[in-house]
């Protein structure tokens, strides 16, 4: 079995009555130490897959297991890197990061509950940033409070809803290489949401693209051979990260074509003929005027 | 230069504004309000309220600082019992969407009813206290008109807690407690504040209506009295007094509330 499992997951919203499918028998297997990316539109439903993953969310259908264990509630077990950062804002860096550890690890002392507090923010460079408030930060600054926090409750896998796609090219670079030498360093499972297919190839060993939604599901799964480290300026170059991202990308535009829109729409034309006495009529036809045979088409777009 | 324009900003401007409005006092008085003291009349008679501001020398006759003290202890224990009541009701209005189904319409039945109309039944309810009735009454009448604000503004800053906040505690596992205390209050306590402050302002309007009604001793009590002992110039005293209370306080509560503003 592998470490991380889910089984023809399916996942739908209701709203106004109206369901939509995000979600459409999604097969996933991720090993222990993997560091797996999956790509795809914005809205296509990522959000929700790894909200799946993480228990914040349930499944219509199918089973996702950790361990064998069923996924029903979410857990410290899964640390998860929010895209919003998500951190409290009346807490300073450390009280946020702190927070975490405090509840993780109840049983330690006062004083190992510091260090390991401290040594996560040094890990993320941010130590002379300890006392300050996440309203002080910039924005990569804040997305590695979070990063600190996730590491900081020594989670069994590490659930990254894009990230850095609120960042700035420049950080998000220097935080796309920090996350790469983090990970080295322990090598953690690691499951990652992205839009950006080079930033998904730079750091996966695997990855794999949803399509476009509705009913969005994983496409065939690309590993990414090219040997660690990858560097960010070489790997544009690289033969293979050529080929890997033109299949990727190709997917997922292939995906979009597939999916075609049509709306239909009574068009209200112009009375230039005289009104159809002999067209059926309801009640409610009655009260609304003279009934012309114009008034009654319909026309279907394709997009 | 830049020094100069802020203070024509905060004080000149304000005071040229004031004079305005004492000026057109002095002239209405002068005119058409025959019966509307001076100012320089109202100062006369007040002198010896505002400048001796603790004395006592009897019941209702006391220097103005005491009766405002009087006032002020009576609004402070009707406030506290408002925000005692107010603030659970509204973080049970804000997180439960039955309990805001069941209690909503009511509670938007009684916030309208003036302060006037709850008084004489706070009298009722406490008459079996006897000498301590009416300072019960007051304080019923003030914690059930006061509330409101900070029941309706809790509620909306409960409701208002963004849902990545909530998802942080479940990731985490956060207790019922611990959510309460780390998450739930810090988030809302911006609009609790609003409502806070928007409460106290109701609770020193209603303490003037409350004192007028049952002569209790304070500066609403001194003005329904003097106005009775036609020394009109004691009512413009008071109620210049109501208004320079009410500012302070308001103001002192901003300055709490930004000192807490969390986001």
């Amino acid at each position: 079995m592998a470490f991380l499992e889910l089984r023809a997951v399916s996942k739908s919203y209701a709203t106004d009555g109206k369901r939509t499918e995000v979600l459409r028998d999604i097969n996933l297997e991720i090993d222990r130490g993997e560091f797996v990316a999956i790509v795809g539109y914005s809205g296509a439903g990522k959000t929700t897959l790894i909200s799946l993953i993480a228990g914040l969310l349930q499944a219509d259908s199918g089973r996702i297991t950790l361990n064998d264990l069923d996924i029903v509630e979410p857990g410290p077990d899964r640390g998860i890197v929010f895209q919003t950062y998500s951190l409290l804002p009346w807490l300073t860096v450390y009280e946020n990061v702190y927070l975490a550890v405090d509840q993780v690890f109840p049983n330690w002392s006062p004083a190992k509950k510091q260090q390991h507090t401290e040594k996560y923010i040094a890990l993320v460079n941010l130590s002379p940033a300890r006392e300050k408030k996440p309203a002080q930060l910039s924005g990569g600054m804040r997305q590695r409070v979070g990063i600190a926090r996730a590491l900081a409750m020594d989670p069994q896998i590490l659930l990254l809803d894009e990230p850095l796609s609120a960042l700035d090219a420049l950080t998000r670079a220097t935080l796309q290489d920090e996350i790469g030498r983090i990970w080295e360093k322990d090598r953690k499972t690691v499951v990652m949401i992205t839009n950006d297919v080079d930033e998904g190839i730079l750091l996966a060993d695997r990855i794999i693209p949803l399509s476009a939604g509705p009913g969005a599901t994983l496409g065939p799964e690309l590993v990414v051979d090219i040997p660690r480290p990858r560097d960010r300026t070489a790997i544009n170059h690289n033969e293979r990260f050529k080929a890997i991202r033109r299949e990727i990308t190709d997917y997922l535009l292939d995906s979009r074509g597939r999916q075609r829109v049509t709306v239909s729409k009574k068009l209200q034309l112009p009375d230039l003929e005289p009104e159809d006495l002999w067209a059926p009529r309801s009640r409610a036809e009655l009260r609304g005027g003279p009934v012309r045979r114009a008034t009654m088409r319909r026309e279907t777009v394709e997009i | 230069m830049n020094k100069n324009m802020l203070k024509i900003d905060w004080l000149i401007l304000p005071l040229f504004g004031i004079a305005i409005v004492i000026g057109l006092w002095a002239i209405s008085s002068a005119t058409w309000a025959n019966e509307l003291p001076s100012p320089a009349k109202t100062w006369e008679k007040s002198k010896e309220y505002v400048l001796d501001p603790f004395a006592k020398r009897g019941e209702m006759d006391q220097g103005i600082l005491r009766f405002t003290w009087h006032s002020l202890v009576l609004v402070a224990k009707g406030y506290a019992l408002a925000l005692l009541i107010g603030t659970p009701l509204g973080f049970f209005l804000g997180l439960s969407k039955t309990f805001t189904k069941t209690f909503d319409p009511i509670i938007q039945i009684l916030r309208p009813v003036s302060p006037l109309a709850w008084l004489p039944l706070g009298l009722v309810l406490f008459l079996s206290a006897g000498k301590q009735a009416s300072e019960l009454g007051a304080l019923f009448t003030i914690a059930v008109c006061a509330m409101w604000p900070t029941v309706l503004n809790t509620a909306v800053g409960v409701r208002a807690i963004p849902q990545d906040y909530l998802n942080v505690a479940r990731v985490l596992k956060l207790s019922r407690t611990k959510t309460l205390v780390k998450v739930l209050l810090p988030a809302a306590l911006p609009y609790m504040f609003t409502g806070f402050r928007l409460s106290l302002g109701i609770a020193w309007l209603v303490i003037v209506a409350a004192e007028m009604l049952t002569g209790r001793p304070g500066v609403g009590g001194f003005l329904w009295q003097e106005y009775n002992a036609l020394i009109y110039e004691h009512i413009i005293l008071c109620i210049i007094t109501i208004g320079v209370v009410g500012f302070i306080l308001d103001r002192g509560m901003s300055l709490l509330e930004r000192r807490f503003k969390t986001a």
